[in-house]
């Protein structure tokens, strides 16, 4: 698409807006493209870093202490589901594991490749939940990228997201600080986001709607530490869920953890699809709900903050000396062994 | 939810527990049919809660499980097809043939789809008329009856581009076969309570009559089966042997009659090979004459395509309730869920697999 050609055959310079669907050329590194990052990024973004046009965003040192950074690549079906976008759970999933470091979120970028014909409101809708989500964490989005490939190359749209944060807490939490005894402290109830975009994806319908729990944990990370709450390790519950993460964390530091299975918060919608699908919701993805391993002594802190921000916060297990295990106690007092998945669960049927 | 809430409570599956105690006095020994049973007992422990007079020994109800590795093996060739869109449950996804499973063949290039119903599958067939879709049917009584309705509706329909690799079972003749070996150990049974939503429980007084044995009904929840234990103990105890329906809220003497009929409408009983337990007469369901286009091991020519089992693999023994896993050198060590040997260890249903998840020596351990 050229310019625009007028019915009187002479050609008007007047910038069109994007057009309906994203093409090849808004890619190409053209005037397309110019008028794609000015009409939807910048103007979304609305940064005076990304409004300097420069190859890199240039800012200065934001403290003499240590920074995190991390990166990570979403892809997801569909891109709209109940309570988020791939936008705004790009945003939270990169901000959050700099949150379980200690790590306020300060500079994003955002990566984008897209598909040949991606509709161009959808893009928009994204873009602006991806703001909304940095805002949401005082974070700002200062850099990106944008490649588009042919149709049939790409899934609609995938978003990468780096992250740069400024520890604020020294140690910064890490596996290697668990200690026997700490308690393990869970921020909400488990499953939602799996369920709720397993129930898009394949048409499954609740008499409740289960919306995502994607969204940001600094706010609660931060009230901790204003606590003078120190975890020792935090982590964030992502593809997996809680029985991923917990099996990795006691891999990593040889100690067992014990949970005790009638204390894991479940809501009654994700319980009933598990029970339905054949999936155990302690391997289903969240992306809002994170697990804090703190001292005994503070322990009812830490639980009174989380409990703030969700309800249904609790202290679900603790940590043994050990062999790198996870144990779950049930109800009958009997424990079993946890063993995490090969891949991902697969409904079961028969 | 009432349901979980009520049949996983600690303190009623104590009382139970404890009048199983007090009932028993014989050594007896059990076999529940379902897989998920199986697998409720090993992760809630069940087993370890009973007396140990009480043996329970895990039987061949799970249709991955029992599937044939030449079916699995046909299936994989027709989804490799270019024109095949292959559909299939969950469950059968990783399950290995001779060389691949289905997620491997996908990621060749077959265009193989994840369904949650056959009639999921006739949707597709019915949006892309230009392709053929395949549908792996698994599963006993309780899946058949919507493959049934798939079928009814492709033909009311004149779809011709749907057919199905018709896999299903029948749990009845399976338990008469068991029944019917020299030397088996089954003294009573716990009926697959699913099955008989389906099917109801009348096929099952001349079992019981004939083979002296008590049948219970039994639901998946940790209270359900030890109800059932208990309710079979109680027949055992007292020299009877009748069928009993401990699963009512669900099951009804006569079944489902509407789904009973959709499966005889569309299907008829063949006999048909059983991974790790050989051809059993009469415990298969194939297409009806009148629906025969619909078989796609006949559409696509995978008759001769015949495939024989690992003969390292005890699942047959296993399934006949004659062996443990922990018997078997290879469990946990050759054989584990990422690399299968054998019928038992492939689907999580399978008693192997339920050992190794919940009873790998190292992870016995009491709290």
């Amino acid at each position: 698409m050229a310019e625009h050609i007028a019915p009187g055959g002479f050609s008007c310079p007047v910038p069109q807006p994007p057009g309906d669907r994203v093409l090849l050329s808004h890619g190409g590194g053209g005037r397309h493209m110019q008028h794609l990052l000015k009409e939807v990024f910048f103007k979304h973004f609305d940064h005076p870093l990304l409004a300097e046009r420069g190859d890199s965003a240039v800012f200065p040192s934001m403290t003499d202490g240590s920074l995190a950074m991390t990166t990570d690549s979403y892809v997801i079906k569909p891109l709209f589901f109940p309570g988020g976008d791939i936008g705004s759970l790009a945003v939270h999933g990169t901000v959050n594991d700099l949150a379980v470091c200690g790590a306020r979120p300060r500079y994003l970028s955002a990566g984008f490749i897209i598909e040949e014909g991606f509709p161009m409101a959808d893009l928009v809708r994204i873009v602006d939940s991806m703001r909304h989500a940095a805002d949401e964490v005082g974070a700002a989005i200062v850099t990106g990228d944008t490649k588009v490939v042919d149709r049939g190359s790409g899934d609609g749209l995938f978003v990468n997201v780096t992250g740069i944060g400024e520890v604020v807490v020294d140690p910064a939490p890490a596996p290697s600080h668990i200690r026997p005894g700490d308690r393990v402290l869970l921020s909400g109830d488990l499953g939602r986001h799996g369920i709720a975009v397993m129930a898009v994806r394949e048409g499954l319908s609740f008499d409740t709607e289960l919306c995502s729990d994607s969204g940001p944990i600094w706010p609660t990370v931060e009230a901790m530490l204003r606590e003078g709450i120190r975890p020792h390790c935090m982590r964030d519950l992502t593809r997996g869920g809680l029985g991923a993460a917990l099996a990795e964390l006691a891999e990593t530091t040889g100690l067992d953890i014990e949970l005790d299975e009638a204390g894991l918060p479940v809501c009654e919608a994700v319980e009933g699809a598990c029970e339905v699908l054949g999936l155990d919701p302690m391997f289903i993805a969240n992306e809002g709900r994170f697990v804090a391993f703190v001292a005994p002594d503070q322990v009812a802190d830490a639980l009174a903050v989380m409990a703030e921000a969700h309800g249904d916060a609790a202290v679900i297990g603790e940590v043994h000396e050990g062999a790198g295990r996870v144990r779950i106690v049930q109800a009958t007092g009997l424990a079993r062994m946890l063993l995490v998945p090969t891949g991902t669960q697969l409904p079961r049927i028969c | 939810m009432k349901y979980q809430s009520e049949f996983r409570d600690a303190k009623a599956m104590r009382r139970q527990v404890a009048a199983i105690h007090d009932l028993v006095t014989g050594p007896w020994t059990l076999m529940e049919i379902c897989g998920g049973q199986t697998h409720a007992i090993m992760r809630y422990g069940l087993d370890r809660l009973l007396p140990s007079e009480v043996t329970l020994i895990h039987g061949p109800g799970c249709p991955v499980c029992v599937t044939p590795l030449e079916t699995i093996d046909r299936a994989l060739a027709i989804a490799a097809r270019p024109e095949v869109i292959f559909c299939s449950f969950g469950d059968m996804a990783r399950v290995p043939g001779s060389r691949k499973d289905l997620l491997t063949v996908k990621a060749e290039g077959a265009d193989v789809r994840l369904v949650y119903s056959p009639l999921d599958a006739l949707e597709l067939a019915k949006r892309h008329p230009d392709r053929e879709v395949v549908f792996l049917a698994v599963g006993f009584e309780t899946t058949a009856p919507t493959t049934a309705m798939a079928v009814r509706q492709a033909a009311k329909l004149g779809l011709v581009n749907f057919s199905l690799v018709c896999a299903h079972v029948l749990v009845p003749p399976a338990m008469r076969a068991l029944l019917s070996s020299r030397d088996h150990p089954i003294q009573g049974f716990l009926a697959a309570g699913h099955v008989c939503t389906v099917t109801g429980y009348a096929e099952y007084y001349p079992l019981a009559e004939r083979f002296d044995v008590p049948i219970v009904v039994t639901g998946f929840e940790p209270l359900d089966i030890l109800q059932g234990v208990y309710l079979c103990l109680r027949e055992l105890e007292s020299g009877r042997s009748a069928v009993v329906n401990q699963y009512s809220r669900a099951v009804r003497e006569d079944g489902n009659q509407t789904a009973r009929a959709l499966i005889h409408g569309v299907f008829r009983p063949v006999d048909r090979k059983w991974r790790g337990m050989g051809t059993l007469p009469s415990s298969g369901l194939a297409l009806n004459d009148g629906y025969a286009a619909f078989d796609a091991v006949q559409k696509f020519a995978m008759a001769d395509l015949v495939t024989e089992e690992s003969e390292t693999c005890i699942s047959g023994e296993i399934l006949r309730g004659r062996k443990k896993p922990c018997d078997c050198p290879a469990f946990a060590t050759a054989c584990n869920p990422d690399h299968p040997l054998g019928a038992t260890m492939v689907s999580n249903e399978g008693a192997c697999s339920a050992y190794f998840r919940y009873r790998v020596p190292h992870q016995i351990e009491e709290a």
